[in-house]
């Protein structure tokens, strides 16, 4: 595969503010690590670990990127008892089984007379077409490596896989191959943009973690959060937007089981426009702040203290 | 400096943080460094750290390290600049006129120099920048000036004393920047080795031997006993297939394909999930170890989804809620408070146990029992004591007693040893992380 193929495909990724803008481009804010680390995995053929809380735009980041580059998106999301077969390929048993049922018969037809090891032989032959491409089923892995003019692979949540899977995804994130015993090894034609992502369910194997670079995705900004909110939402009263946006960042620092993370917050705004709320009133963060937080525990806890956000959040400069 | 030299300090300062860096990472992070420039500060550092820092603790480390470390390097003069190219190339000049130039970006390239040579990257515990800087200053030539200060000294002249005083002051100039420079490098590439090494230590000593500065510090280090537990207990392995075909399964799979078996299901063994229960004595003997215990406990409230745990002196009750609030402090004082009172008696609180909660231990349940089996010379109801052996799956009994003091006194352990799955001593955090690591493995 030679360099041009591959720049062809990801030629948008010219430099971590291209990329910034890029992906402004397709509703996604990007801040300067994020852009910094997409560059880099591009350029040093690396895929990207991304760890963070749930809710902040891990996987939307490989979905934005598939999304501006326009490359098919390839997704396989990770749970316990993965394997093989579900990620990287499976034969089509299905139709196996069917060719093998007109296969029946016809044998003699087909076979014809002969000695027992000619037609072993002749037998043999079709056992080679049946396993070959055309009853090969492609998982995302698989479907990866074939692309032809690139693409975006999300391993979402490889945190709940096994351990066995972690290691036998190493294949495929250090040499862009997967090996099929009845086929051989196939190569990337053009090697995608992986991006793995992991809530930290259990701690990554030191194997992967060393291959992948590492980015951190936390809560934003309350700037970020605004663009971000602002481009999801898009009627949205400027004025109303700053002052949820300060009273989610005000929550954020409250001691909560789970913290409201963008996802949450996107809702939320979402929610108030639909109510036409022009400003943040302490009634309405009541009756709608199970939107916010997961929790009835967390509800209640800052049952006194709704007042004093509120206002806190709607006085914000 | 070059900026492969540049960066390998840096990694080395890295490793000294406890941040793994392996060669592979390090190249991947010279790629980075050459794909961004040395110019910006800020892109520098954020290509950098996906490449060499895989954690939440690590990027922390090195955050705080690119700051220091590149803030020095930006104070230092570059190559470029025409004094440093002559400064690279000229012998160490005099010491004296160095200090009276005045000439910072000399004097400072100068440091670096002599920091260089002497080797002050090696430096791991800050009482060492005092060598270092002496060192340093033997680079700097403050012999040779030593030497003239003697001469001037024994002149007698009225010149003489004044080039000594002059000397005397550069001198002392030279040491306060050498001993800065000295502690900046300690702050790069010490302090983490010497962080490791108190908690090495902490982690090894007696829990009654502990001051009350080291409590302080112990708390973060249970909770990084728990976090370690943690990881290693809820890492969820494949159970392990028996070797025996489940043909329900495998029917049931293979239906769509007339039921021929292209798909075996195995069958497989269940796991039980890890109930603990904690028995701890509180009399003021013990205390200081429930509180690690119940502290190491209510840190791995995550990884252990069943947990009770009681504490007596002679009457017993429940105090597992007061493990699940958020806050562990007071916690311990609430609970010395309610139960710490009174005599300590076994047998009493043995005998509580089984009337007031029956049900509590079954076959998966793995019992941990706290104290030094002092019970002043009460019943020690060795027979309701075997049957809560019988009926759990495992009894451990700690005591932060020697083995040698087991059975003196009023102390009945050897009594509840014969029916105990194990007894042990507990002194360090690590002989408490060993333990419970032994009951978490019992339900992996």
């Amino acid at each position: 595969m030679t360099q041009t193929e591959t720049s062809s495909a990801y030629g948008a990724l010219a430099s971590p503010e291209a990329i910034t803008a890029g992906l402004g481009e397709v509703g996604y804010i990007s801040t300067p690590d994020i852009s910094m680390a997409v560059y880099l995995a591009q350029n040093l053929r690396k895929p990207i670990l991304i760890e963070g809380p749930a809710g902040v735009g891990k996987t939307d980041l490989a979905r934005s990127l598939a999304e501006w580059l326009d490359v098919p998106l390839d997704r396989l999301q990770c749970y316990e008892g993965l394997d093989e077969s579900k990620a990287l390929y499976e034969w089509k048993y299905g139709k196996q089984l069917l060719y093998t049922q007109i296969l029946k018969d016809r044998l003699n037809e087909v076979l014809g007379e002969g000695d027992l090891s000619a037609l072993t032989g002749k037998l043999g032959d079709f056992e080679d077409l049946f396993f070959s491409e055309q009853f090969l089923e492609p998982r995302p892995l698989l479907r990866a490596m074939q692309q032809t003019k690139g693409s975006v692979l999300l391993i979402d949540e490889v945190d709940k896989a096994d351990e066995a899977f972690e290691a036998f995804l190493l294949e495929v994130l250090s040499d862009y191959q997967v090996t099929v015993p009845e086929l051989g090894t196939i190569f990337a034609q053009v090697p995608p943009i992986v991006v793995l992502t992991s809530n930290a369910v259990r701690e990554l194997g030191d194997a992967l973690k060393r291959r992948c670079l590492h980015l951190h995705i936390g809560f934003p900004d309350a700037a970020r959060e605004r663009a971000i909110v602002g481009a999801r939402v898009p009627g949205i009263e400027a004025s109303l937007l700053k002052q949820l946006v300060a009273f989610v960042q005000a929550l954020r620092e409250e001691d909560l089981r789970k913290q409201p993370s963008i996802a949450e917050t996107v809702d939320w705004a979402r929610a108030l426009t639909l109510l036409h709320v022009e400003a943040l009133g302490e009634e309405t963060v009541r009756q709608t702040l199970n939107v916010l937080l997961k929790y009835e525990s967390d509800i209640a806890a800052l049952e006194n203290k709704v007042g004093s956000l509120a206002r806190a959040a709607a006085s914000a400069p | 400096m070059s900026a492969t030299r540049t960066l390998t300090d840096f990694i080395r300062a890295l490793r000294s943080a406890e941040v793994q860096v392996s060669p592979a990472e390090a190249i991947d992070a010279a790629g980075a460094m050459r794909l961004v420039g040395y110019a910006d500060r800020t892109a520098l550092k954020s290509a950098l750290r996906p490449a060499l820092a895989k954690s939440e603790a690590e990027a922390e480390a090195f955050d705080r390290l690119f700051d220091l470390y590149f803030a020095r390097q930006a104070s230092a003069p570059r190559p470029q600049n025409s004094d440093a190219d002559r400064d690279q190339t000229a012998p160490p000049q005099d010491m004296l006129e160095l200090a009276q130039s005045g000439d910072e970006a000399a004097i400072q390239a100068a440091m670096e120099r002599a920091g260089q040579a002497s080797g002050v990257q090696d430096i791991r515990f800050s009482t060492q920048t005092a060598y270092f800087a002496q060192k340093m200053l033997k680079q700097l030539g403050v012999e040779q000036m030593e030497a003239k200060l003697l001469e001037a000294l024994q002149a007698r002249t009225p010149e003489g004393e004044a080039e000594a005083g002059e000397m005397i002051a550069a001198r002392r100039d030279m040491l306060m920047r050498a001993r800065a420079y000295a502690e900046a490098q300690f702050d790069v590439f010490g302090q983490g080795a010497t962080e490791a090494f108190r908690e090495d230590v902490l982690t090894s000593k007696p829990i009654s031997a502990l001051d009350l500065a080291d409590l302080k510090r112990m708390r973060a280090l249970v909770e990084k006993v728990a976090k370690r537990l943690a990881v290693k207990h809820s890492r969820r392995r494949r159970n392990r297939s028996t070797g025996q075909l489940d043909v329900r399964a495998t029917l049931r799979a293979n239906a769509g394909l007339g039921g021929v078996p292209f798909r075996l299901h195995w069958k497989q063994k269940k796991r039980d999930k890890a109930k603990i229960v904690v028995i701890c004595d509180v009399s003021s003997s013990v205390a200081r170890y429930v509180r690690f215990l119940l502290l190491l406990l209510h840190s791995l409230g995550d990884v252990i989804p069943e947990l009770r745990a009681f504490a007596f002196s002679s009457r017993l009750g429940e105090v597992t809620d007061e493990l699940d609030s958020d806050q562990f402090e007071g916690v311990m004082e609430r609970i010395l408070r309610q139960h710490g009172m009174g005599s300590t008696d076994y047998g009493q609180a043995l005998w509580d146990l089984k009337t007031s909660y029956p049900d509590i231990i079954d076959r998966r349940t793995s019992v941990i029992i706290l104290g030094d089996g002092r019970s002043n010379y009460g019943d020690p109801r060795m027979d309701l004591f075997k049957e809560i052996c019988a009926r759990a799956k495992r009894v451990i009994w700690l005591s932060p007693e020697p083995e040698s003091m087991w059975g003196t006194g009023d102390s009945v352990l050897p009594r509840y040893r014969t029916h105990a799955h194990a007894m042990g001593r507990i002194s360090t955090l690590t002989d408490l992380e060993r333990t419970l690591d032994r009951v978490l493995a019992l339900y992996d």
